[in-house]
């Protein structure tokens, strides 16, 4: 038995405080927690109080022990996650975050409180591939695509953090553009990035047109033509036209991964595109 | 598994430092028959933990750490490249340009008055500024890496010292109040010398500790109440009973990663009584049941390195180390492992992450290194300082005895030793007393806290305000601009930040920013307050927990700014 | 296998398997979301072993890679097969319990010694030994395969050989225990159990069964055959005898994909009369008398498909088809009003739930519940069923449920292409990461790394050859030759050289070669062409 926000719960040995919050339908905002792939721990924004403990704890990774007295709103736990998306805000370019700005906006955070000259995160766009963009000064290191590059799904460890502290980086060996590099072009990170820092050129070109527009677009669950694996598509389709194609997350064949045919091989059904 | 790996060749000598570097550490190549037979995924892939090693042996060979060089260090191990780089990138000591040799040059709390006038007599070398090199009671300190194996500590370091190049020896002044406990070989025994160190009473704490079993050393190292001294104050017996009772194979760590500015009890203990700290490793090891001993030192020690690897050599030759340990039934020996410059690698848990050959980023607790440590195996890990007390208290003497690095403003600056409970101004007056008059005392280290000179009377111990940290204490006179002192501290823990966690990597800049406003007279205080709170609270480890602690006392202190509230 | 053609297990369970026998497969390349739950397999602590001539990205993962002589692999198995009888490591328990003929099989496997197995499949017998031991000793073990296995003339052999070896051990019907044939195409598996296979009707059902024939006779108001339809290679050489005239060719491109591709085309251009229904136009479509362009089936019309873990899932119409490109339905409907039938417009739905009516193994499975399911697999008996993660289970039931599972005796015969001084070089062909197939579909996309048509040899054969990366060379078998640019690739070894078939285009691969087909599968013997290669000019 636990409390959380002085309800007394009944979770699992092995539940994540996240895990517990959500069964008793309390919901924690979280940023680099993905139900797919490992917690990081890394954003902090889904911490909360556990009494008796010296710091907050990270609701994605901490498990529940017994007792435990968990609260999931308070002026210290409010503070820390205030704190946090002003750091990012200030930081980085979340215009394509619009869930975190709106976390900002409950939370009261005033980003520009640290000032005109301050350091922030900006890094060329980085189009070296026909398939997907980097525009790292989006990137809010949550270690998602890492994690989806590598153990948690990929395993092609095509990226990596490099470096130290606020200049960490997502990058590849010495920098190597992405078709030098491991990448097999997956988009498997695409598909996890929570900010479009990476983003599939479709979709980057027509945002940059000015002709992405998510409400004329529908959601088509299908099945890829390729192989025999049986991989879950969800086909975006604007105009008639497949725009970008996904994976969802919580159907067991794929937990959201696709190939680079799955996921960028459809040309064939708009019509002739020229390959490269 | 199917790396894609470097295309551009290593240089011979990239090859032969790397393949001798794996060779020393007993890794050989699993060849199947050629077009039939291979090893491959993860049983190919065993020994990365050999990356931080083998990026030394290339920046070790050739000063630094090029493309094909890495990805034969990789191709080698079977680790990815972006990964190999995503390690190495980690750490401050390692260059991805050309270079032919750098000089390193403390500009930390202590040397910082010195470097910009050191540096200056250094034209025409490639210099980088550094933080505390920990030989800060003979501040300026400089640190010279070049290729051929070659890394020669500085200090003092003048121009003409840096440009001969000349090492340091071991002299670092030492006092004690009370009865020398920790210190009682420093400087009487030849640490090359084991027989010296068996003369002098080393080695009868494992003695003893094998006549009256590995109960009787946990009861009295509990009953001592010996608690960590690498700053954690966590009870060493707890931490040796969990990984006692916990089952398999279980590894004993000492953290030599002595990082903290003003800090240098660790640097002496190894330099100068070696044979005690693998003595107190091999007690852990006695009584917790682990086979396997890591000792991580920073890599600026080069010959705290020196020393702890001849003595290691030197006891496994005399059966202290190895299949049969003492011919006490048990087996143990420990390998040194050498950290890149990287702060964040002196918290236990990036450490390990260190010595595994990943980014040195702290991990989340629980679970604890006692139940996941190194390698995932139930770990004891101990600062230097605590294993040569648990060999001390194995022989009745006092446990509560403490060593204090006091460097700064003060006539001798060196190590001291004195029991917990001594008074800060006791401190500064067996160290001869301040050079001038005092503006502050910083205790504990960057991550410690400030004391103004009517605070002195405070007395040191694990849980009492200050609090202890590494026991480091610096004066400060009243020439000295605190503002430098506590933007110093604040560009440190900016510069160390792994980078992992929010509230650390973009507070500890933001909280260099604020001070810098401040410092032209902005209203940052409640900023400052904020971004304290959120590092304290929301941090993934301590270094971050800790960065705002230095700089809050400063303002609370009036040290810095003023309230501007 | 027994009596249901169908992987036997989920792609979970290889997740949490013991270990895992990759034989001639690259699925890492060909299947790469299976290979992402292989993947966690390992991560779990499964032990693996990878059989392939090449050292594939896949075999890369293997803790160990057996590197076997193409088209060797029944004498692998029968070698691995007598090591763990001769060491007393078969289950005898399972073996009395589920299976008939094993004093036969034991008697054709005891030739296969160690050292036999090493000189022809050229596998040390160190390595075939460490082998036959994991197998025969792991808790649970999935041995899974692909075309390595089956684009061989001796293909169904092949296949019987593994099924042997996982009856030897007991290593199927249990969960994490199974054998997985990794299908190369979205729906090759339910187009089989569609009945679109010269014997089978819907659902597995046997042509030959009167009663269960009846029961189709009497939902579609027509007489069936009871004698087996011709398979693509028996039409081929139907075509070419005479009896065959007309031809209606649904989503194929052999005029690329056949073996031995000059014949292949110079069939099709004999006929009278050639319909080709394709999304797009091909080279197939361009011998055609008659095309229909259709709705791209994943895409563009509604249905269903099965994965190779039964799992049968639905496509839906995400676009709307390009001018007059229809529904694969409703072209047949028209097609069969057009030849005097009375069809009424059906929808997808419509025919799946006849399909359901007629076949238990799908018979639960609703339009709803698969959608609401996400999928399911067969067999589903019914709507409160929650299908059937692995098959088999009835082989360890007590007593055995159903009939027992047949140990089949198989010889090895050498590849019919012949090594000789002539035609030194063993060439196989397989898939890319980027490309499928020949190219009709993936070729329109961009690959960023997509390699192209090339010859790759080993840095062996380079050196003897005095060949380097981009030269090109000519390559030339029995049947015909081909020039393509030299990749050396060092995963290729002494003798040993392998192509694609993505890029017909750029280099017609199947010009080399061979249409020897199984005359139990009708596969043709893609895998192992004898050729030589010289440098061009």
């Amino acid at each position: 038995m636990i409390t959380i926000d002085g309800v007394d719960v009944q979770a699992p040995v092995d539940a994540t405080i996240l895990e517990a919050a959500a069964k008793q339908g309390t919901e924690v905002p979280t940023l680099c927690y993905l139900e797919t792939l490992t917690a990081a721990s890394a954003c902090r924004l889904c911490v909360v109080e556990v009494e008796g403990a010296r710091v907050l704890a990270p609701g994605c990774s901490r498990q529940v022990e017994e007792g435990m007295v968990i609260k999931t709103r308070s002026p210290r736990v409010d503070r820390a996650r205030r704190m946090v998306l002003e750091l990012l805000a200030s930081s980085v370019d979340l215009s394509l975050a619009p869930e975190l700005l709106e976390l900002a906006e409950e939370y009261g955070a005033a980003p520009e409180r640290f000032g005109e000259v301050r350091a922030q995160v900006q890094l060329p766009v980085n189009i070296d591939n026909g398939l997907y963009v980097q525009d790292l000064s989006k990137c809010v290191l949550c270690y998602r695509c890492v994690a989806a590059c590598g153990d948690d799904a990929q395993h092609t460890y095509a990226i990596s953090v490099t470096d130290r502290g606020f200049g960490a980086v997502i990058s590849t060996e010495f920098g190597v553009a992405l078709p030098d590099s491991a990448c097999v072009f997956c988009g498997n990170c695409v598909a996890v990035c929570p900010t479009g820092a990476l983003i599939v050129t479709t979709e980057y070109d027509m945002r940059q047109a000015g002709t992405w527009d998510e409400e004329l677009q529908t959601v088509t669950r299908t099945i890829c033509a390729y192989c025999g694996v049986g991989c879950n598509l969800d086909v975006h389709v604007q105009d008639n036209e497949i725009v970008k194609v996904t994976s969802p997350f919580d159907h067991e064949v794929t937990a959201g991964n696709l190939c680079i045919k799955g996921r960028f091989g459809w040309s064939h059904v708009s019509g002739p595109a020229s390959p490269d | 598994m199917d790396l894609r790996n470097v295309t551009t060749p290593p240089s011979d000598r990239e090859r032969v430092a790397i393949d001798r570097v794996l060779a020393d550490h007993g890794f050989a190549e699993t060849d199947g028959t050629p077009g039939r037979t291979a090893i491959g995924g993860r049983s190919a892939a065993t020994r990365r933990d050999l990356l931080l090693p083998a990026l030394h042996a290339l920046n070790d060979a050739v000063g630094w750490i090029s493309e094909g060089g890495l990805g034969y260090a990789c191709e080698r191990l079977t680790v990815p490249p972006a990964e190999g780089y995503g390690v190495a990138t980690f750490y401050d000591q390692f260059s991805f340009e050309e270079r032919v040799e750098v000089v390193r040059v403390c500009d930390d709390i202590v040397c910082g008055p010195y470097a910009d006038q050191l540096i200056a007599g250094l034209d025409g070398i490639e210099v980088e500024r550094t933080p505390c090199l920990g030989r800060c009671e003979k501040a300026p300190v400089a640190f010279i890496q070049q290729p051929g194996f070659r890394r020669t500590e500085i200090a003092p370091a003048s121009p003409q010292s840096v440009l001969e190049g000349e090492p340091t020896s071991v002299d670092t002044h030492i006092g004690v109040i009370g009865e020398a406990v920790l210190l009682a070989r420093v400087g009487s025994v030849d640490p090359e010398s084991l027989d010296d160190y068996r003369g002098a009473g080393g080695y009868q704490a494992l003695s003893r500790a094998l006549d009256e079993g590995a109960d009787a050393v946990l009861d009295r190292i509990e009953a001592a109440r010996l608690r960590g001294r690498g700053g954690a104050s966590f009870p060493a017996a707890a931490k040796w009973r969990a990984v006692a009772q916990a089952q398999g194979d279980k590894i004993v760590v000492c953290n030599a990663d002595e990082s903290e500015p003003g800090t240098f009890k660790d640097r002496v203990l190894m330099e100068a009584d070696p044979f005690a700290v693998i003595e107190g490793m091999t007690l852990a090891a006695y009584v917790t049941g682990a086979e396997r001993g890591f000792l991580y030192v920073r890599g600026e020690y080069a010959l705290a390195e020196r020393r702890m690897i001849d003595a290691i050599e030197a006891a496994r030759a005399a059966g202290l180390l190895g299949e049969d340990v003492a011919d006490g039934g048990f087996a143990f020996d420990v390998e040194v492992r050498r950290g890149a410059g990287a702060y964040i690698c002196g918290e236990e848990t990036s450490l390990f992450n260190s010595i595994e050959g990943l980014r040195g980023e702290p991990r989340d607790k629980p679970p604890f290194p006692t139940q996941e440590g190194l390698f995932g195996l139930p770990t004891v890990v101990n600062n230097v300082e605590t294993l040569v007390g648990a060999v001390a208290i194995t022989m009745d003497k006092d446990g509560n005895s403490k060593l204090f690095p006091i460097s700064g403003a003060i006539n001798n600056p060196g190590l001291y030793e004195a029991p917990l409970g001594v008074s800060v101004a006791a401190l500064i007056e067996a160290a001869g007393g301040p050079t001038s008059d005092v503006q502050a005392v910083l205790v504990g280290g960057a991550a410690g806290k400030f004391l103004l000179p009517d605070d002195l009377e405070v007395t040191l111990d694990h849980g009492t305000e200050p609090p202890l940290g590494s026991g480091a204490i610096v004066v400060f006179d009243t020439a000295t601009d605190m503002e430098v002192i506590v933007d110093r501290i604040a560009r440190f823990f900016r510069d160390e930040s792994c980078g992992k966690c929010v509230p650390c990597r973009v507070g500890t800049i933001r909280q260099v920013e604020a001070l810098e406003r401040l410092g032209n007279g902005g209203a940052e205080r409640e900023t400052l307050d904020d971004l304290a709170a959120v590092l304290r609270d929301a941090s993934i480890c301590g270094l971050g927990q800790l960065a705002a602690e230095a700089v809050q006392s400063a303002l609370d202190l009036q040290l810095i700014g003023g309230r501007s509230d | 296998m027994f009596g249901a053609g169908g992987g036997t297990s989920s792609y979970e369970e290889i997740e949490t398997t013991d270990l895992i026998v990759l034989w001639g497969s690259n699925a890492r390349e060909a299947h790469p979301i299976f290979f992402h739950h292989l993947l966690k397999g390992i991560d779990n602590g499964a032990t693996m072993y990878a059989i392939d001539p090449r050292r594939t990205s896949s075999t890369a993962w293997a803790d160990h890679w057996l590197g076997i002589d193409v088209g060797s692999d029944i004498a692998l198995a029968n070698t691995i097969a007598r090591e763990i009888i001769a060491q007393g490591l078969h289950n005898e328990a399972f073996i009395a319990h589920a299976t008939t003929g094993f004093d036969e099989y034991r008697a054709s496997v005891e030739p296969w010694t160690l050292q036999e197995g090493e000189r022809v499949t050229g596998v040390p017998a160190s390595a075939i030994q460490d082998l036959a031991h994991a197998y025969a000793k792991a808790e649970t073990a999935q041995l899974l395969w692909t075309l390595g296995i089956t684009e061989h003339y001796t293909a169904a052999d092949n296949v019987f050989a593994l099924i042997n070896l996982a009856l030897l051990t007991g290593h199927v019907g249990r969960y994490g225990s199974g054998l997985v044939p990794l299908r190369g195409q979205n729906n090759v598996q339910g187009g089989g159990d569609m009945g679109a296979l010269p014997n089978k009707l819907p659902g597995g059902q046997d042509v030959a069964d009167d009663v269960g024939r009846a029961r189709f006779e009497a939902t579609w108001g027509v007489e069936l055959r009871a004698e087996p339809g011709w398979h693509l290679a028996q039409m081929f050489d139907a075509i070419e005898g005479g009896d065959l005239r007309t031809l209606y060719i649904i989503g194929e491109n052999p005029a690329q994909s056949e073996a031995d591709g000059a014949k292949a085309r110079h069939a099709l251009e004999s006929l009278d009369c050639l319909v080709v229904q394709d999304i797009v136009m091909t080279a197939t479509t361009e011998l055609a008398d008659v095309v229909f362009p259709a709705a791209v089936g994943w895409a563009e019309s509604e249905g269903t498909v099965t994965s190779s873990e039964r799992r049968v899932q639905r496509v839906r119409m995400a676009v709307a088809p390009p001018g007059e490109a229809r529904d694969d339905i409703d072209i047949l409907v028209a097609m069969a009003n057009r030849l005097g039938h009375d069809w009424p417009a059906t929808t997808a739905e419509e025919v799946w739930d006849e399909l359901r009516s007629l076949s238990s193994w799908h018979a639960g499975m609703s339009y709803e519940r698969l959608e609401a399911l996400g999928g399911l697999q067969w067999p589903c008996p019914d709507e409160s069923h929650p299908g059937s993660k692995f098959l088999h289970a009835r082989l360890w039931e007590e007593p055995s449920g159903g009939p027992a599972a047949p140990f089949t005796v198989v010889e090895w015969r050498p590849p019919i292409d012949e090594l000789t001084d002539e035609y030194p070089i063993r060439l196989t062909t397989g898939r890319h990461l980027d490309s499928f197939n020949t190219g009709v579909q993936s070729g329109r996309s961009r690959a960023p790394r997509r390699k192209g048509a090339t010859i790759d040899i080993s840095p062996e054969d380079a050196e003897h050859l005095d060949l380097s990366d981009g030269d090109l060379a000519r390559v030339t078998s029995r049947r015909g030759s081909v020039v393509a640019p030299v990749a050396v690739e060092t995963g290729l070894r002494d003798g040993l050289a392998f192509m694609t078939l993505h890029y017909p285009d750029e280099v017609d691969v199947n010009v080399l070669t061979l249409d020897k087909w199984d005359p139990k599968s009708g596969t043709a013997e893609f895998k192992a062409t004898a050729v030589r290669i010289e440098l061009e000019g």
